[in-house]
């Protein structure tokens, strides 16, 4: 089998005497929306950290676009294009929403030494982040604090800075925590939205987003991925069901 | 943003009618006594780049400004009195060692930066005062002025000009600095950390260019501090006035063009009311600044105006 | 540069190292329990040592003296720590800095007031006083023994508590989880300023015992605090063990390279110039040390766990 955009072969993490990560094995295919579910306490934020460099694995290797990066600091491989969102809000609170995309943009615009240009007022940071908060729906909170955003509106801002830095594979860390039924329909809508485009690997414990937006996924209990396969297979799994969606409501 | 630059017009005719009128009512005290507090306006600029946009907490600037004091002091000493000469060797010799400091201190954050920088400063204050040939703890009197041709430094009212105008441009350049890519990059790894590393900036770069540059303008202003005192001492680089360089960044508002600037008037004003009452200003001060830290943190920038968002 | 005399540096350096490791442990233990940095701690030292030369005076009694000069300094810390300090416990660390370097100029100021500011020397009492034979051939001050010795007994005995007593586990608790403790019906704020006043009688102590052998004035105490936070960032914060090993390195390295750098390098370079350059690379020496340790570990030697 050919490499995925994303192969993770034995990775491993400890924390002390727990095993948070216990070899797992994962490929997510370019094109593919990915999502990653499991009970509370199996491990899935850390596997992201390790996934998007904020957390060095103790062993095994991840290889994207086919360099190794098991080594490669977080803002190295954003600039790789592997982008990633966080379960708990972390936007600048102190800047507008338009200046929070505009940053991600710039992050993607070549280095950053430059002294003199007003960047509040350069086009070519301004435009695309224009473009991305109309995409998400945030046209009209443009210039507002994003402290003073509504929690969904932030979630979403969220959101646009991963799709602002262009990324080649994005790592979404529960985008809907917090929101609200309406608000999680919208969300789904636009990630579904943005499938035929993008690579997403999707951490979620909303199980009607992951039954609608994941092509494949792949099931994490106590560090270990126990299956993976496409929607149909994993709810007929018994193992699946036994261990983790036998214990949740339908 | 109109408003505001009505505002700094508005303060750059005063500052700048103020010799004249000085002199009118006969009190060239005042044209040095402003003077001094714009050269140290001028570095508390610079730290505001580094403590207000960029979140380090740096206990160790002052370093920079014996740095600068010393270099126009020693090059003076060996006979080179050419000003452009010394004060381009002071901004080279406080960017080399702030690069050199900055290299060190940067990869460690919170308590440990604060401590390292002050720990660093220290350590340049204790070499001053072990050169006992520059004068050790007694420090030197500056044996000319810097010549800078154009304008002579040893009439008061022209060097305060060259004071002013320095100080605006300094004022003018960060201003531009913290509104480019660069200072976006900086002032949003203060905002959030792992937020930035995680859009693609690894902010040590980033920092230590902040660093260098800030430093290298505080060179500039123990440059002119040098000329002002004419005589130079290790007590330039103590923590004492790192101290002090803070609180003018913190009373003025830190994250704002105008705050350092402001800032330094008020703490040096008040320094000096305060020492005009009582030789011992500095235990009203003390619990002075105490309170004004417990109660009044955001600073006189923040009455004129929003700080910059 | 005979062996005796890199033995009496060698103490000496044990000496300094012991003493600054009454005020990092101190420091420390208010950093890793309240997360405060408190730049005012050199002032309880100088507190400490002028409380010592005023209580001698006055009482004409040494073991008096320093006893009333450790009670003060007790008395003196937690007053700060009830007045100035409490609403800094929540307020980031650039707060505190500014605050405790206000608290600093106010010390200082008040010092000067009361006692002015040139030097005090105090005087020892006669059973402090003369040397002793260490080893055959080599006599060492009987006072600088003593402050080994003492320094060495509270570092015992600081282990003891910390890691064997019940006092020792709520401290310990206390940092890290302090909702809990104060669950559990103990008086956080009170065990706050207890823990801050036992920091201060340390700081104290070593001011006291400084007073003999280094000049008493104002300022005495941010000389020797600037050293103390290079054996914190080596040592490592938060932890007592880091604190003593780092101590005894900077004290050590410090002395040693006071007293040795200069003939050594004039035995590499012309002497004119280790004449110069002797002793500014030898005050140098310790921060150079700093970097270094920073450049290899970046928390220090033995960093505490983080809470």
């Amino acid at each position: 089998m050919s490499e995925g955009l994303l192969s993770v072969r034995q990775l491993v993490k400890s924390f002390g005497a727990l095993r948070a990560t216990d070899g797992i094995d994962l490929e997510v295919i370019e094109g593919e929306t990915h999502a990653v579910i499991g009970p509370n306490g199996a491990g899935k934020t850390t596997f992201i950290s390790q996934l998007s460099g904020n957390l060095r694995p103790d062993g095994g290797r991840i290889r994207f676009a086919g360099d190794d990066v098991t080594a490669l600091p977080a803002p190295r491989r954003a600039r790789k294009g592997l982008a990633r969102s966080f379960q708990i809000t972390s936007i600048y609170k102190d800047f507008s929403a338009l200046h929070n995309v505009a940053l991600a943009v710039q992050a993607h615009a070549g280095h950053s030494f430059r002294f003199w240009r007003d960047a509040r007022r350069d086009e070519a940071l301004v435009g695309p982040a224009r473009q991305v908060l109309e995409d998400v729906g945030l046209k009209d909170k443009m210039h507002v604090l994003a402290g003073n955003l509504a929690h969904g509106e932030q979630r979403q801002l969220e959101v646009a800075m991963v799709l602002a830095t262009r990324p080649r594979l994005m790592l979404l860390d529960e985008p809907m925590a917090g929101m609200g039924i309406e608000e999680s329909q919208r969300m789904i809508e636009f990630l579904s939205a943005l499938k035929r485009r993008h690579t997403m690997v999707l951490v979620e414990h909303d199980m009607d987003a992951v039954f609608r937006l994941a092509d494949r996924i792949s099931v994490l209990v106590y560090g270990r991925i126990i299956a993976t396969g496409t929607p149909e297979e994993i709810r007929a799994n018994q193992e699946v069901r036994a261990a983790y969606l036998g214990e949740e409501a339908g | 943003m109109k408003s505001r630059l009505v505002l700094w017009t508005l303060a750059a005719v005063a500052l700048a009618a103020l010799p004249p009128v000085a002199l009118a009512l006969g009190e060239p005290f005042y044209v040095d006594l402003v003077r001094r507090i714009m050269i140290l306006a001028i570095a508390a600029a610079s730290l505001n780049l580094i403590l207000g946009y960029g979140g380090l907490i740096s206990f160790g600037h002052a370093a920079y400004l014996g740095i600068g004091a010393y270099a126009v002091g020693i090059l003076a000493f060996y006979g080179f009195t050419n000003g452009w000469l010394q004060w381009a060797v002071a901004i080279l010799a406080s960017a080399v060692a702030a690069l050199a400091i900055g290299a060190v201190s940067i990869r460690t954050s919170g308590i440990y930066f604060i401590m390292i920088t002050l720990a660093f400063s220290q350590m340049l204050y204790y070499l001053g005062v072990s050169l006992e040939v520059y004068g050790g703890d007694d420090g030197m009197r500056l044996k000319a002025r810097s010549q800078l041709g154009i304008v002579d430094l040893n009439d008061p009212v022209q060097f305060y000009y060259v004071t002013l105008v320095l100080m605006l441009l300094a004022v003018f350049l960060i201003y531009r600095i913290v509104n480019s890519r660069f200072g976006m990059v900086l002032r949003a790894t203060k905002s959030n950390e792992p937020r930035s590393r995680a859009i693609g900036f690894a902010p040590y770069p980033y920092r230590l260019a902040a660093f260098v540059i800030a430093g290298a303008l505080c060179g500039l202003a123990g440059a002119l501090y040098g000329n002002h005192t004419n005589y130079i001492t290790p007590s330039f680089m103590s923590w004492h006035q790192s101290g002090e360089l803070m609180f003018m960044v913190i009373l003025g508002g830190m994250a704002s063009t105008a705050g350092p600037v402001l800032g330094a008037f008020a703490y040096l004003l008040l320094e000096e009311i305060l020492e005009g009452w009582t030789e011992h200003w500095q235990v009203i001060l003390g619990p002075l600044l105490v309170l004004s830290v417990i109660f009044f943190r955001r600073g006189l920038a923040g009455i004129f105006y929003k700080p910059d968002a | 540069m005979t062996a005796i005399l890199v033995f009496e540096q060698l103490l000496n350096g044990l000496q300094y190292g012991v003493m600054l490791f009454l005020m990092a442990a101190g420091l420390t233990l208010v950093f890793g329990i309240m997360n405060l940095v408190n730049l005012a701690h050199g002032s309880l030292y100088m507190v400490g040592a002028y409380l010592a030369v005023a209580a001698i005076e006055w009482t004409g009694s040494y073991p008096l003296g320093v006893l009333l000069a450790l009670l003060g300094t007790l008395v003196v810390g937690m007053l700060t720590e009830v007045v100035a300090l409490r609403t800094l416990y929540e307020r980031d660390h650039l707060d505190q800095v500014l605050a405790t370097f206000g608290l600093i100029l106010f010390f200082n100021e008040l010092i000067a007031i009361v006692f002015g500011r040139t030097a005090l020397y105090t005087s020892l009492p006669e059973w402090l006083q003369g040397h002793i034979e260490l080893i055959p051939g080599s006599i060492y001050p009987v006072y600088r023994a003593a402050i080994i010795l003492v320094g060495v007994a509270v570092a015992i005995g600081l282990w003891y508590v910390v890691s064997r007593t019940r006092l020792g586990m709520l401290i310990r608790a206390g940092a890290t989880n302090r909702t809990m403790v104060a669950a559990l019906g103990i008086n956080i704020r009170l065990l706050y300023t207890l823990v801050f006043g036992f920091g201060a009688a340390l700081a104290g102590l070593a001011g006291l015992m400084a007073g003999p052998i280094y000049a008493v004035q104002p300022g005495m105490g941010e000389l020797i605090l600037i050293q103390v936070f290079v054996v914190i960032v080596i040592g490592g914060i938060g932890s007592i063990r880091g604190a003593f090993a780092g101590a005894l390195i900077v004290g050590i390295v410090d002395t040693l390279g006071r007293a040795f750098l200069k003939p050594v390098l004039s035995h590499i370079i012309s002497p004119p110039a280790a004449e110069a350059a002797g002793p500014a690379l030898a005050s140098m020496l310790i921060y150079l040390l700093m970097a270094i340790v920073l450049a290899v570990r970046p928390s220090g030697l033995f960093p505490a766990a983080r809470h």
